[in-house]
């Protein structure tokens, strides 16, 4: 083969031409991998919003159920339960839920909708220990001043009854409050918007 | 230069092959007439026990993948099928357990061995950045190991090690969910540690093991002197007069190294298989429930020192971020190590006291980190702990000033021993 007639400026320009469609492809080609990662539909059906009966649960007692494979408290609080919260607020680090850990709705001292019940996914938000429920007090081997709240085994975070956390904690934010609505004085569905019944209906 | 098959005319049968595949220049190349110092000290064992651990995982690896079952469902119990019924199907599982453990032993005695005699100066620097690869693929592989007998200690150190990824900013959490495939750790989350740790992971490891070996003999070995023994060369054969061929010398050499190891090796397997809880932690015996944390989760005990460094450093702005950072930061810092060190001279033997000093206290540091990261948190603790990181990091950032600055010995022009 000879190179002679050779137009030098069109065998580049096609080359590059090639490469980079050629570039385009390959790139195009990485998305369904990287989408394939995501969860799956079966893993996404599992994490369907559950309903809590909370009608059996007394007060002062907390029960557990499972969303997402996460554990979601249901805190039935006594008045003085409530009435601790606001009796912490100087020691929190995130008193007033400025931080997005929880749907606006909840974003109120009791950190619920209704201030006897919290609904709270109970991990740590440090490394995702579970901590756990202490609602004894007073409780010198945790706190010379406990009220009442969660403290983490694992690198001793404390939270109040309200999921909030202490000042100078290895973990950073208050726990995580679901998305959650009641359809009746007894149930809650955990997993969706006061808003969400709202489109059902319409 | 083309290359010219059968370059050493190798006749007969062998010939047949020289003529289409570099058996006996590879050979050579790397083995017969590769010419290392001949002034190599203890410390030289640890790059061979790294490759004798290699394979020794590799061989166990495929063994036991024929019996493990990755799921969430069944993975606990077919390790537990392994170790019962499987024929020495224990000894399989152990060797690969304590294999794991004595892969970071070696390789962080090979990479001390490294910073001791500037075996990541220049002209090596791309061996010390292969060798630091190595090191960042060897902690996910461990990891992803780590994961799949899916015990307690499994699931709750892949929560927290997964979690760390939710600390990035705005894409933290659909990062998280992601990479697990799941809401939570889940058997989708298994499913793909399995796939990086069988296929993905080992293929680049060997990869770049392969990549260590060839920068290595592309420039030749350094030595205990850090001295190159290429300057001085014979005049008629142009070996190195300080050299000697690494077979049979260094094989033969290496071959006691790998007498010594495998006795201790061979006592943990069959006399403490477990470590005392170190190489197969106790929670690890009982199967992952997401619903219940065990009181202490404590990573595996080679990613002491990083845990530590995660634990040691405060919240800021509401985010674990920092300690992400200063966890990372630890790992990444090593690859500036050959312009970190600006030293005139290579090996510690002729650097001044304060060069020898720190180095020294960085291993005691080392080893203290590592041992606070096993422990429960204390106030004291933490406190050691954040000393032990400012000194980690001091240590490798004032490296340009203490070392350029320090006077140093005049050194040899060839190997002392």
């Amino acid at each position: 083969m000879s190179n002679e007639g050779v137009d030098d400026g069109r065998r580049r320009f096609l080359t590059a031409a090639t490469s980079v469609v050629g570039a385009a492809g390959a790139a195009a080609v990485v998305w369904p991998f990287l989408a394939s990662l995501k969860p799956s539909a079966k893993a996404q059906a599992a994490g369907a919003p559950v309903q809590a009966d909370i009608s059996k649960i007394e007060e002062g007692q907390q029960v557990t159920f499972v969303w997402r494979g996460s554990n979601i408290w249901v805190l039935r609080r006594s008045k003085d339960m409530i009435a601790s919260l606001s009796q912490v607020t100087a020691q929190l680090s995130d008193p007033k839920c400025e931080q997005d850990q929880q749907p606006a709705y909840c974003k109120n001292e009791t950190r619920s909708i209704k201030p006897e019940f919290l609904v709270m996914n109970g991990k740590c938000t440090h490394l995702g220990c579970s901590p756990s429920f202490k609602p004894d007090h007073p409780a010198p081997e945790i706190d010379a001043n406990w009220l009442g709240g969660y403290f983490c085994p694992c690198h001793g975070s404390k939270y109040d009854l309200a999921g909030r956390v202490f000042n100078g904690m290895p973990a950073p934010l208050n726990m995580v409050v679901p998305p959650h609505r009641y359809v009746s004085d007894t149930v809650v569905v955990i997993g969706e918007d006061p808003t969400d019944a709202k489109k059902e209906a319409a | 230069m083309a290359i010219v098959p059968n370059p050493y005319k190798t006749t007969g049968f062998l010939g047949w092959i020289d003529d289409r595949f570099p058996l006996t220049k590879m050979w050579k190349d790397h083995l017969s007439e590769y010419y290392a110092p001949k002034n190599f000290n203890f410390w030289y064992f640890f790059g061979s026990l790294a490759l004798l651990v290699l394979v020794n995982q590799l061989l166990t690896g495929i063994f036991l993948t024929m019996n493990y079952k990755p799921s969430a469902t069944d993975a606990f119990d077919s390790v537990q099928y392994i170790m019962r019924d499987v024929p020495w199907g224990s000894v399989i599982r152990y060797m690969h357990a304590t294999g794991a453990s004595a892969f970071f032993i070696v390789v962080y005695a090979h990479m001390f061995r490294g910073i001791l005699y500037g075996s990541h100066r220049k002209p090596r620097e791309l061996i010390w950045i292969f060798g630091s690869l190595i090191f960042l693929v060897l902690m996910a592989e461990a990891f992803c190991g780590y994961v799949l007998p899916w015990g307690q200690m499994s699931y709750w150190g892949a929560q927290v090690i997964i979690s760390l990824f939710g600390t990035i900013p705005y894409i933290g959490k659909g990062l998280v969910e992601w990479i697990q495939g799941d809401y939570v750790p889940a058997d989708a989350t298994l499913n793909r540690l399995f796939s990086l740790h069988v296929i993905a992971l080992p293929f680049v490891l060997v990869g770049l093991v392969v990549a260590h070996l060839l920068a290595l003999h592309e420039v030749g070995s350094n030595n205990p002197d850090g001295v190159e023994i290429k300057k001085h060369k014979d005049p008629v054969t142009h070996i190195p007069l300080d050299g000697i061929a690494f077979h049979p010398y260094y094989t033969v050499k290496d071959l006691v190294g790998v007498a010594g190891f495998l006795i201790i090796f061979c006592a943990v397997i069959f006399f403490a298989p477990e470590g005392g809880g170190m190489v197969l932690e106790q929670p690890n015996f009982q199967m992952a429930n997401p619903q219940v944390t065990p009181p202490e989760i404590t990573p595996a005990w080679y990613f002491g020192v990083f845990y530590a460094m995660l634990r040691a450093t405060p919240s800021l702005f509401h985010s674990a971020l920092p300690g992400v950072i200063v966890m990372g930061g630890a790992v990444i810092i090593l690859f500036f190590m050959p312009w970190l060190d600006r030293s005139p001279v290579k090996s510690w033997r002729y650097k001044g006291p304060v060069f020898k000093t720190l180095l020294m206290l960085f291993a005691v540091d080392f080893v203290i980190m590592n041992y606070l990261g096993m422990q429960p948190v204390s106030p004291t603790h933490t406190l050691i702990a954040r000393f032990g990181t400012i000194f980690y990091f001091g240590f490798f950032l004032l490296m340009p000033f203490y070392s350029q600055w320090e006077k140093t010995k005049p050194v040899p022009e060839r190997v002392t021993e």
